[in-house]
């Protein structure tokens, strides 16, 4: 059975696309991450997103990632002036597959969230999009717009 | 703002608090609240006496500040300032975020 928050479908840019995958090919073999921004309807997200801001790993490891503090101070300073809000997180799986660790699942921030996993274990990129809450996975669709 | 409790109170300063969207179903859905205090620690306090369903959200068992929150007074991580114990000033802004982490 589809679990009810297997939606709603996130929809990047090319340009936005372009944006959150090359952020993840790091110079040193890092894990990479940023925050989505876009409007929120009744807590939730549309899936629109209105722009992606590349963050810093501060754990520098190819293992985890805790987005920057600061980097996420300047996103929601940003959104806000957009009327939007922070609606997800991406990072990368250096070795792994596109789908949450369990790390990531026990970690989620925020069950309205929206978030997107990069794997580059095959090389070619492979982004995936989720919702967890209280531990339970769902993916969500993910279209690519101009 | 309390009138009475600044009369009283000259340190203590009305501060806008920003809530992250995880934290705002506990503050009837609202982004930025009120709250008083002169630190961190003390906007806190009140800040869950407005809103008890923060407990627990802002600070931990112990009484220190909740590990899977960075709250930041204006553009300072109070981490690296004298965490609940930082002086706040009037018109200074503190925003809560979550710490985003994962493997």
């Amino acid at each position: 059975m589809t679990p009810p928050f297997s939606a709603p479908t996130l929809r990047l840019t090319v340009d936005q696309y372009r944006t959150l995958v090359g952020h993840c090919y790091d110079p040193d073999g890092h894990e990479a991450c940023g925050l989505l921004g876009g409007p929120m309807r009744n807590g939730e997200p549309t899936g629109v997103i209105g722009r992606v801001y590349p963050c810093r790993n501060t754990d520098a490891s190819a293992l985890s990632f805790t987005v920057d503090g600061r980097d996420y101070l300047r996103a929601s300073r940003d959104v806000e002036t957009r009327g939007e809000e922070i609606v997800g997180v991406w990072h990368s799986h250096t070795h792994s597959d596109p789908y949450p660790s369990p790390t990531d699942i026990d970690r989620a921030a925020d069950p309205a969230w929206l978030y997107v996993i990069v794997s580059l274990r095959d090389g070619a990129p492979t982004l995936r999009a989720y919702r967890i809450r209280s531990g339970a996975v769902a993916e969500v669709p993910v279209e690519l717009g101009s | 703002m309390g009138e009475g409790r600044r009369d009283l109170y000259p340190d203590v300063m009305a501060i806008d608090v920003r809530l992250p969207t995880v934290l705002r179903p506990h503050a009837d859905g609202v982004p930025v609240v009120n709250a008083e205090g002169s630190t961190i620690g003390e906007v806190f306090t009140d800040l869950i006496a407005q809103y008890p369903g923060l407990s627990g959200q802002l600070v931990d068992e112990t009484g220190a500040l909740h590990k899977f929150v960075n709250v930041y007074l204006d553009d300072e991580d109070v981490r690296y300032l004298d965490q609940l114990d930082t002086k706040v000033s009037d018109g200074a802004e503190i925003s809560i975020l979550p710490a985003v982490a994962g493997g």
